[in-house]
């Protein structure tokens, strides 16, 4: 397995740790119901197909966004998680 | 006082030559981590170009007089060979490397072939041209790569790992060797 890391190009799978789906991305509010927060700490898709999840590219220190299907294996691309926005700056 | 003997990080490991490959200590000068603050960017780009650098894009390594200012992974480069100036240090977290790194000058003809059992990545010329630098791993230890010319390659890990790094590399370079 191969993923493409934006700064380094595509390298080998054991350059990377893998985190968990993008949901960790969509933060609820401080305040949010607890049904949200539950959602975003437990509940989990598990696509057969394409589906997104974060690894982080030891490397160089950066994480990234992988678009990639389950069932053919294939990498449709990754982008860098602070090239989202999002963060504190 | 005691009077004390400075080493470098691989001195009485190297010089070493195995078949037509040299191992020899890379001597980088002073190595300063340069990670640009949020929102000074601009001020970094203005105080490295007065002192004749560029930051470098990703994987790049960019030549200066008597120094190089090296891509070392997301926003983050070591500038070799000279001390941050002082407009660099305002502009950028700067972090004092230079005991942290071991380095080791891989040279010969076929230093691909050795650095292909070891590094996960492509190390042929096509691949990893020179000016290039690359952050990976070195078998198990984290590694910097220098891509100096056809036939040279330096590889930078961590000092405390310095004697597992020149096992390493011998190591491929013995077997490497042996097959001819
Ligand atoms: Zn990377």
């Amino acid at each position: 397995m191969r993923i493409p890391c934006p700064h380094c190009g595509t390298r080998d799978r054991r350059e990377f740790y893998y985190y968990g789906a993008d949901d960790y991305l969509r933060r609820p509010a401080a305040d949010a119901a607890p049904a949200a927060w539950d959602a975003y700490l437990h509940l989990r898709d598990n696509p057969a197909g394409r589906l997104r999840d974060l690894w982080y590219h030891e490397p160089c220190g950066s994480w990234i966004a992988v678009d990639r299907d389950t069932v053919s294996h294939d990498i449709h691309g990754a982008v860098a998680v602070a090239d989202l926005g999002g963060g504190r700056t | 006082m005691a009077e004390l003997i400075a080493l470098s990080p691989l001195a009485g490991h190297l010089p070493l030559t195995v078949g037509q490959f040299m191992l020899t200590e890379a001597y980088l000068g002073p190595i300063h981590s340069v990670a640009p603050l949020p929102g000074r960017r601009a001020a970094l780009d203005a105080a490295l170009l007065a002192a004749g650098l560029v930051f470098p894009a990703p994987c790049e390594i960019r030549e200066g007089t008597g120094c190089r200012l090296v891509w070392a992974g997301r926003d983050l480069a070591f500038l070799m060979g000279v001390a941050p100036t002082e407009a660099v240090c305002a502009a950028a977290a700067v972090t004092d490397q230079t005991d942290g790194w071991a380095a080791l000058r891989l040279a010969g003809p076929g230093i691909a072939d050795v650095l292909a059992r070891l590094v996960p990545i492509d190390c042929r010329e096509g691949a990893l041209p020179p000016g290039r630098a690359a952050r990976t791993q070195i078998n198990h230890m984290p590694g910097l790569l220098l891509r100096e010319g056809a036939e040279a390659i330096v590889l930078m890990t961590f000092r405390s790992m310095a004697a597992t790094l020149v096992h390493e590399v011998a190591e491929a370079a013995r077997r490497v060797a042996a097959r001819d």
